[in-house]
């Protein structure tokens, strides 16, 4: 505060109250925690249920297997509640992820020296499909949950135009290696797999985007109350574009990820939308915006995987998972609509 | 006949009734008889809101007793009201927009042949509601009720009510939206339901109304009744003091000197915004409060929203501390140091489900670069404490606050980023008496420091406490400028343009 | 309105002020301008490159691949309305389509048990549907996508195949005719005609608009918008029941993918929203509905005529839902001025 208007003692002495005594470090673990904490005793039950049904699981490769398979979910998840905590939605994402592993199969075709040119090609429609979502949302005012769609077929138009049904072309070693590749010889734990390092680094800076930025602020103050965000000299429009370019940018990534971990197919990115969605809910956040952790929404996408990974375990049919993961969905958002009721 | 005395239809007796411990009416009693208009005044605050909500239903008294056509009644809801025969019609109307004028009356009791909607009897039946009021040719039960005027959907909403039977209809400030004809038309509407025994109660501040149709008013302030009079033995000198002869138990900070109000910050020639403002011209000095005065609908609000680039001027020229300027929206204000409490602080003011801490610094945070976590080294506790918030951790969710210190979020979004223009709309609104004074206090300091300040108020007391020049608005443009402390009178003159009231003064 | 008669007009001009007002309100107008205009087009470029547009046969498939998509589209409207939506038809339309054709197993006898037994389950995937919307608060969105993933993992736990087979008497319902008009036309115009009917002429129908316009008011008003919403989920799950069925009996077995190939949940949406109905509910109607699946099928159609790559008929149908959608959000945005 300069000697302008405000009534406010200049800051000095008193910085101890300033923005930067959020409280000690653990004290805001502790406050996260509360906040969110079911997903994480969740997730954590989980992890030891599948321990005890197969100890291998507590492996360092094998439980970071588990994270190598997690990470295109939980990227996708997080450039979700982007989206989500906005008040929008986006459900072109799991077209776009195959949109993204099928052409690059088609423009790299197995020539080592195009995989940097075509992942920065990639990039750049993820972009471009975020910002016609975005644009088509804020200025057309067409209902995010409509104009995503309209991209999902688009997009899948576009798919069946690239490959015909049967993809063509192939991806080259270098390109798979994001999401299959692994660091060797690391200490204590051997191997370490590049995606879980992808996923750290998306991770951490979407949490500092979200959370530690005038961007991510204003988003969720977007979804909270637009119009009273709006007043405030926020472009509210803008920031919500940005949203949707950030979401696609993280079906990009989750895209490569899932080229090299699953390889080509016209199906491979069918259905990540609404498990990302479902991840995000799980991860406490509220349809219609306004709340919403990266860290939890992560957590809430590994818990997914979790899941999967112990019914499988357990002897369950593949499909049965499905219907546990709907019921958990379901049981997650009245768990926490019935909380925020209680929480007068 | 309705000039005869006769006994009262509905009797309210010693009404009650406080929000989270603050009174809001203290042993308020009121009747009304068949055939009769009771005009209910008093300014806004007064309790005549609450009032009528409890005899709608809407809010349960913590005392007193309401006696119906002689049976004490009490209502849990709306719909009970209603079905024992009053209605009320709110400002905001409860229409549906994309349903016809039929099907509105008729919500949730539907003429039916079994399943069936009978939409044969229902139109009839609206017909037939319609005639009665005059305006079958105007309004068709058929139509959308999106289709029609304010003026007309207000009419549907008397027909709503007639179709229950009504005894006894409640009006809240009918006319706050209407053209001088469209009055008109309503009182030859009230009238006509006078004649036919409805008891109304016609709640308003705008005396020469109460002249026009009413047979008794009651004045209410500050929660109690102040008195209940025949309005043919009345004049509207007794009134105004009625209604605004008080003790000054309210303190207001001292005006500013002249030497303490410097150049124009902000100043409007011509502005307009088709429709709704013209022919505005105003200006607002460093240093001072400008107070802004008018009824309901004569633009005050929308004088706001059109300098904060909401909805902006269309015609005219703003300059902001000498330079010309266009402020085409609230993004733009901001940036020029704009500030703006608007009267509505769930709506526009505050983002509900964030912290303290982050609804303070939005407006900054706007300012700011993107990718920064910018409160620019401000300390918010340090800010918020000097605004007496408290009671509430910076990481509260403000949606858990009083309304008080919910306003001082507010302002406290607008001192974080140290706006130098500040447009309060109805600052102290739904604020207790407590935290008022502490708003007015900030908002003297705030033009002591160099802001230039705005204010509209439709409390008389808070505009002539508060400002150092009140401008009134009437019919959108500006009726006239009154020096500080000026009489209420005055300024009731100049938002109505009635005589009667300046030979009060 | 002091003197109605001079400020309004009387008479002829107040019904005819009427009229058009009561048109305008009806949203479902313009969408069939532009129907008109897409089927105009579409005959013209199949003509021009030497197809055959508009014969009986080719109008006729057309209006056969509409049953499906349009019977189900019409239960959506209504949870549309309501202001609520179903992710989970795709799925109940595979449910049906195989219980059904397991029951019948070919024998003509079990066609009602069949019939009868699919019904009752479509009530019960919208009774879960609407009770957890409205007593657990659940987001529809949610709520449905779940429940629908619940059916998906219980049909491709069961079965990955053909299974059962339909009665041979139960293909009338797919492949019958009545003179020239295919008994599955007149399925669909009967089920149109029935939301239609029950939107317009019932308690029911009139308080699905009026919860999805305002819940509170309608609550406020009387009305049970907790079973209104709870009724809606169950029209719209029995037309996905119906869709299955006729799609059953089309195929003449039931198989798990029966549903999701047609995506039939984000099309129904996506016919509902082009005909004009809002997404957040209260305003809209089934004719604006038909007229959505009418302008798919023939987008569909025309590009089969064409033996164009199917990948332009994905981007102009999603580009004509998105323009649709626009140019109603444009208008309203005008209207609220």
């Amino acid at each position: 505060m300069s000697g302008g208007v405000a009534p406010v003692a200049p800051a000095g002495p008193s910085a101890a109250f300033s923005e930067d005594s959020e409280g000690t470090l653990g004290g805001r673990l502790w406050r996260g925690l509360r906040g969110a904490g079911p997903i994480f005793i969740v997730l954590a039950v989980l992890l030891v249920l599948i321990v005890l049904k197969n100890p291998n699981f507590a492996k360092p490769t094998v439980f970071l297997g588990f994270f190598k398979a997690a990470a295109p979910l939980a990227i996708l998840a997080a450039g979700q509640l982007f989206v989500i905590v906005a008040g929008e939605i986006d459900l072109s994402v799991g077209s776009l992820i195959t949109v993204v592993v099928t052409s690059s199969a088609l423009m790299i075709a197995g020539k080592a020296g195009m995989t940097l040119p075509v992942i920065g090609v990639v990039f750049v429609i993820g972009i471009v499909v975020g910002l016609v979502n975005g644009v088509v949302t804020t200025r057309l005012g067409v209902p995010s949950f409509i104009a995503t769609l309209g991209m999902l077929l688009v997009l899948s138009g576009g798919i069946f135009y690239l490959t015909g049904g049967a993809p063509r072309g192939s991806l080259t070693p270098e390109f798979r290696m994001f999401g299959r590749g692994n660091i060797d010889h690391v200490p204590l734990i051997g191997q370490l797999p590049i995606s879980v390092v992808i996923l750290l680094v998306v991770g951490i800076v979407a949490w500092w985007l979200l959370h530690r930025t005038n961007f991510g602020q204003a988003l969720i103050a977007t979804g909270g109350n637009a119009r009273a965000t709006e007043l405030a000299g926020i472009d509210v429009k803008f920031v919500r574009t940005m949203a949707f370019v950030l979401s696609a940018i993280s079906g990009v990534i989750a895209g490569i990820l899932l080229g090299g971990f699953a390889g080509v197919s016209a199906q491979v990115g069918q259905g990540f939308e609404f498990q990302a969605i479902s991840a995000v809910v799980l991860g406490g956040a509220v349809l219609g915006g306004g709340r919403g952790s990266i860290p939890t929404t992560i957590a809430g996408a590994l818990t997914l995987q979790a899941l999967f990974t112990l019914l499988n375990l357990y002897g369950f049919p593949g499909p049965l998972r499905e219907v546990v993961q709907g019921v958990i969905i379901i049981g997650a958002v009245a768990f926490a609509s019935f909380r925020l009721r209680g929480a007068r | 006949m309705p000039d005869q005395p006769v006994g009262p239809i509905l009797e309210m007796r010693g009404i009650t009734k406080g929000f989270f411990g603050v009174p809001v009416l203290q042993d308020v009693d009121i009747d009304v008889r068949p055939g009769e208009v009771h005009a209910i005044l008093g300014e806004n605050g007064a309790g005549k809101s609450t009032l009528m909500k409890i005899l709608a239903g809407a809010h349960q008294p913590d005392a007193g007793t309401m006696v119906l056509d002689g049976q004490e009644v009490r209502f849990g809801h709306p719909i009970e009201a209603q079905n024992a025969g009053v209605s009320i019609i709110y400002q905001e109307f409860t229409l549906l927009r994309d349903r016809t004028v039929a099907q509105n009356i008729y919500l949730g009791r539907e003429p039916h042949r079994g399943p069936f909607v009978d939409t044969a009897a229902m139109e009839r039946a609206t017909d037939e509601l319609l005639r009665s009021l005059n305006v079958e040719a105007a309004i068709r039960p058929n139509r959308a009720v999106r289709s029609l005027s304010i003026a007309q959907q207000q009419t549907v909403e008397i027909a709503k009510a007639l179709s229950f039977k009504s005894k006894v209809l409640v009006m809240d400030e009918p006319t706050a939206a209407l053209s001088p004809r469209e009055v008109a038309a309503l009182f030859d509407l009230v009238r006509l339901l006078r004649e036919r025994g409805v008891a109304i109660l016609y709640i308003s501040h705008r005396l020469r109304e109460i002249f026009d149709i009413a047979q008794r008013v009651t004045v209410l302030k500050d929660g109690r009744r102040v008195g209940t009079l025949d309005v043919a033995a009345t004049t509207s000198r007794d009134l105004v003091k009625m209604m605004v002869g008080r003790d000054l138990d309210h303190y207001f900070p001292p005006h500013a000197a002249p030497a303490d109000v410097g150049e124009a910050r902000l100043a409007v020639r011509g502005g307009g915004v088709s429709g709704l403002l013209h022919d505005i011209h105003i200006e607002v000095r460093r240093g001072e409060i400008l107070g802004i005065g008018g009824l309901a609908g004569s633009g005050r609000t929308e004088l706001a929203q059109a300098l904060f680039g909401v909805r902006p001027f269309d015609q005219g020229e703003v300059e902001v501390d000498g330079k010309s300027v266009r402020v085409r929206s609230a993004r733009q204000a901001v940036r020029r140091r704009m500030g703006f409490v608007t009267e509505d602080r769930k709506i526009e003011g505050l983002v509900l489900p964030l912290s303290v801490r982050n609804n303070s610094l939005l407006a900054l945070r706007s300012l700011g670069s993107f990718l920064r976590r910018g409160s620019g080294g401000i300390p918010v506790a340090e800010l918020l404490r000097t605004l007496e918030l408290r009671g509430a951790g910076l990481e509260r969710e403000v949606r858990f606050l009083s309304g008080g210190n919910q306003q001082k979020v507010v302002l406290a979004k607008w001192l974080a980023c140290e706006a130098q223009i500040l447009i309060f709309d109805e600052p102290t609104r739904g604020i207790d008496v407590g935290a008022k004074a502490g708003i007015h206090d900030l908002m003297r300091q705030l033009a002591r420091n160099g802001a230039a300040i705005l204010m509209i108020s439709s409390e008389l007391p808070e505009l002539i406490g508060m400002s150092d020049r009140i401008i009134v608005l009437r019919n959108g443009t500006v009726a006239g400028e009154l020096p500080a402390g000026s009489a209420e009178s005055d300024i009731m003159f100049l938002a109505t343009g009635e005589q009667d009231v300046a030979g009060a003064a | 309105m002091t003197a109605p008669q001079a400020v309004m007009p009387s008479g002829l001009g107040a019904r005819l002020t009427s009229l058009r007002s009561s048109v305008a309100a009806n949203n479902a107008a313009p969408i069939y301008l532009v129907l008109l205009v897409v089927f105009l087009v579409a005959w013209l470029v199949v003509s021009i490159a030497g197809g055959h547009f508009l014969t009986l046969d080719n109008l006729t498939s057309m209006l056969v691949r509409s049953v499906a998509l349009g019977i189900v589209a019409a239960g959506q409207t209504v949870v549309i309305l309501a202001g609520s939506l179903d992710l989970s038809v795709a799925y109940l339309i595979s449910v049906s389509a195989l219980v059904s054709s397991l029951i019948m197993n070919g024998d003509p006898n079990r066609m009602v048990p069949g019939v009868l037994a699919v019904l009752g389950i479509g009530v019960l995937v919208g009774l879960t549907n609407g009770v957890i919307v409205t007593k657990l608060r659940v987001n529809a969105f949610i709520a449905t996508l779940g429940v629908g993933l619940i059916l998906r993992g219980l049909l491709n736990a069961g079965f990955d195949n053909f299974a059962g087979k339909v009665a041979p008497q139960f293909e009338v319902f797919g492949y019958g005719s009545i003179g020239p008009l295919p008994v599955s036309v007149i399925v669909l115009a009967v089920a149109m005609l029935g939301v239609w009917f029950l939107l317009r002429s019932t308690r029911f129908g009139h308080h699905v608009y009026a919860v999805g316009g305002n819940e509170e008011t309608a609550r406020l008003s009387g009305v049970r918008s907790h079973r209104v919403i709870i009724g809606a989920h169950i029209v719209c799950s029995v037309t996905a029941v119906l869709t299955g069925l006729f799609l059953v009996a089309r195929i003449r077995a039931g198989a798990p993918w029966i549903g999701p190939d047609g995506g039939y949940d984000l099309e129904s949406i996506a016919a509902v929203v082009v005909g004009g109905t809002a997404l957040a509910g209260g305003r809209g109607g089934v004719w604006g509905t038909l007229a959505g699946v009418l302008i798919l099928a023939i987008i569909d159609n025309a590009f089969n005529a064409l033996q164009f790559n199917s990948f332009v008929k994905d981007v102009v149908r999603g580009v004509i839902i998105v323009a649709a959608v626009a140019i109603y959000a444009q208008r309203e945005r005008r209207a609220g001025r």
